[in-house]
């Protein structure tokens, strides 16, 4: 079991994993995608007060979701790259501040679009909308400090600690706004015994939120089988491997 | 332990002579904090009603602000002339220095806020319970914005242009103290009970007290390899 982390720890062994495990992920991103938005687009019934706009939900609530997992399991990551002092860890969590960033960027924009028919205006400052803002700008603030460090080693490091602290205080920031105004409709599908959604709506969110998550994980590898290849462009198995495929 | 005390204390009583010989900066927060807030009726309105509304959000945003420039130079000259890499390398605990340092910091550039926002808040037609609230949470507050701040300076102290950087990453951090402390202000003025807005300040400076220092000195480490 342990053996195999410190294998997953070498940045040879993960390029070659992850790898193999791109197509996959990619394959089965799309296969959930096209079966989610079939049955959230044509299958499911429009709903009896909001029509057919609550269709974005199969967008927006997934995003929101991803946008908030990614923040978490940065933060796991940053932590077991502080703890172990695991490269790797550090090189997944620098490729996933654009995914989520771009995952809330995503949920917000959406979540406009949506608030428009329901509230009557682009943006209310709404709590929801307003915590989700401010993960934006949490994203933004750590994009912006590991790009202002030249050292990337250096640059993961300090993020990691800007992440962690973000985490403590992500709580505190969603309470403090959710105390402050509350607008929003509530959630909807977190008590899964018995959801206030019906299944023909709940399947085809389901279905999304898996696919947004698969989507994740194809990119955010890529990206990381970038990073890596670049952090160890001097290393011996790189040069290999450019010289295969060289030819 | 006893001799880690005398470190901060020591330190504290550097950093304080320090801010006395160098008096003329000591009044540039309080004058960027009096000029935010009267740009603020310059701005939107002299209507003293309107004033009264907004008064607690211009007031803290202001405060928050100044703590933000003031901040800036927490370890800049240190880290310029090498006395950082010396605290660095000190036996005593660099969490716990670190804290004398930002309570030096608060003592220069957060009291004196407090000395100057009564006044302020008269000008922006506060009633005087609203006053009273205004400085509670600033005792609060500001001590706070001091300490979270300094994580974010620890993170940028090695960059050239950090300025622009450490508002972009302390911000989102200050949002709950800004919120809990303009609603105390607000409901006072209305006369409402403020004890609740006051505790939820209280324990976040307590954890801030307890965390910070140690994620600050996590991050000079980083800083300074």
């Amino acid at each position: 079991m342990w053996s195999f982390f410190y294998k997953l720890a070498s940045p040879k062994y993960f390029y070659d994993l992850a790898g193999k495990f791109i197509p996959w992920l990619g394959t089965l991103t799309v296969l959930l995608l096209l079966a989610g938005l079939y049955l959230g687009l044509f299958v499911a019934p429009p709903d009896y007060q909001q029509g057919e706009s609550y269709r974005i939900m199969f967008v927006h609530v997934p995003a929101a979701w991803m946008s908030m997992f990614i923040y978490v399991f940065m933060a796991v990551l940053s932590g077991i790259a502080m703890i172990w002092n695991i490269k790797l860890a550090d090189v997944m969590a620098q490729s996933s501040a654009a995914l989520g960033a771009s995952f809330t960027f995503l949920a917000l924009a959406t979540g406009s679009l949506w608030g428009k028919p329901m509230w009557g205006a682009w943006w209310v400052w709404d709590a929801r909308l307003t915590s989700e803002l401010i993960l934006l700008f949490l994203y933004l603030g750590y994009i912006a400090l590991t790009a202002a460090i030249e050292d990337t080693r250096v640059a993961g490091r300090a993020g990691g600690i800007l992440i962690l602290v973000g985490v403590v205080n992500i709580p505190i920031i969603h309470y403090s706004v959710e105390w402050w105004n509350t607008l929003h409709q509530g959630a909807t599908v977190t008590k899964l015994d018995k959801p206030s959604i019906h299944a023909s709506m709940l399947w085809p969110l389901l279905l999304m939120a898996l696919a947004f998550q698969c989507y994740y994980f194809t990119v955010v590898l890529m990206r990381a089988r970038a990073e890596v290849l670049e952090r160890e462009k001097r290393s011996a198995w790189v040069a290999e491997l450019l010289s295969r495929l060289k030819g | 332990m006893n001799s880690t005390l005398h470190a901060m204390t020591a330190l504290l009583r550097r950093d304080l002579l320090l801010a006395f010989r160098h008096r003329g900066e000591l009044a540039n927060p309080l004058l960027f904090f009096a000029m935010i807030v009267t740009l603020y009726p310059l701005g939107v309105s002299p209507d003293p009603e309107l004033l009264r509304v907004v008064a607690p959000g211009v007031i803290w945003i202001a405060a928050l602000l100044a703590a933000l420039f003031s901040l800036e130079n927490l370890f800049r000259a240190d880290f310029d002339d090498g006395a950082l890499e010396q605290m660095l390398l000190s036996p005593h605990p660099l969490a716990l220095l670190v804290l004398a340092r930002i309570f030096a910091h608060w003592l220069v550039s957060g009291l004196p806020l407090l000395l100057l926002a009564p006044l302020l808040a008269l000008q922006l037609n506060l009633s005087p319970v609203a006053i009273q609230a205004l400085l509670a949470t600033l005792v609060l507050g500001t001590p706070l914005l001091s300490l979270v701040g300094a994580i974010g300076v620890a993170l940028t102290v090695g960059l050239r242009r950090g300025g622009m950087l450490l508002t972009l990453l302390v911000m989102p951090l200050y949002i709950p103290v800004l919120i809990f402390a303009t609603n105390a202000v607000a409901a006072a003025g209305a006369g409402m009970p403020i004890e609740g807005q006051l505790y939820f300040l209280a324990a976040l400076l307590v954890l801030a007290l307890t965390l910070a220092p140690l994620a600050v000195a996590a991050a000079l480490r980083i800083s300074l390899s």
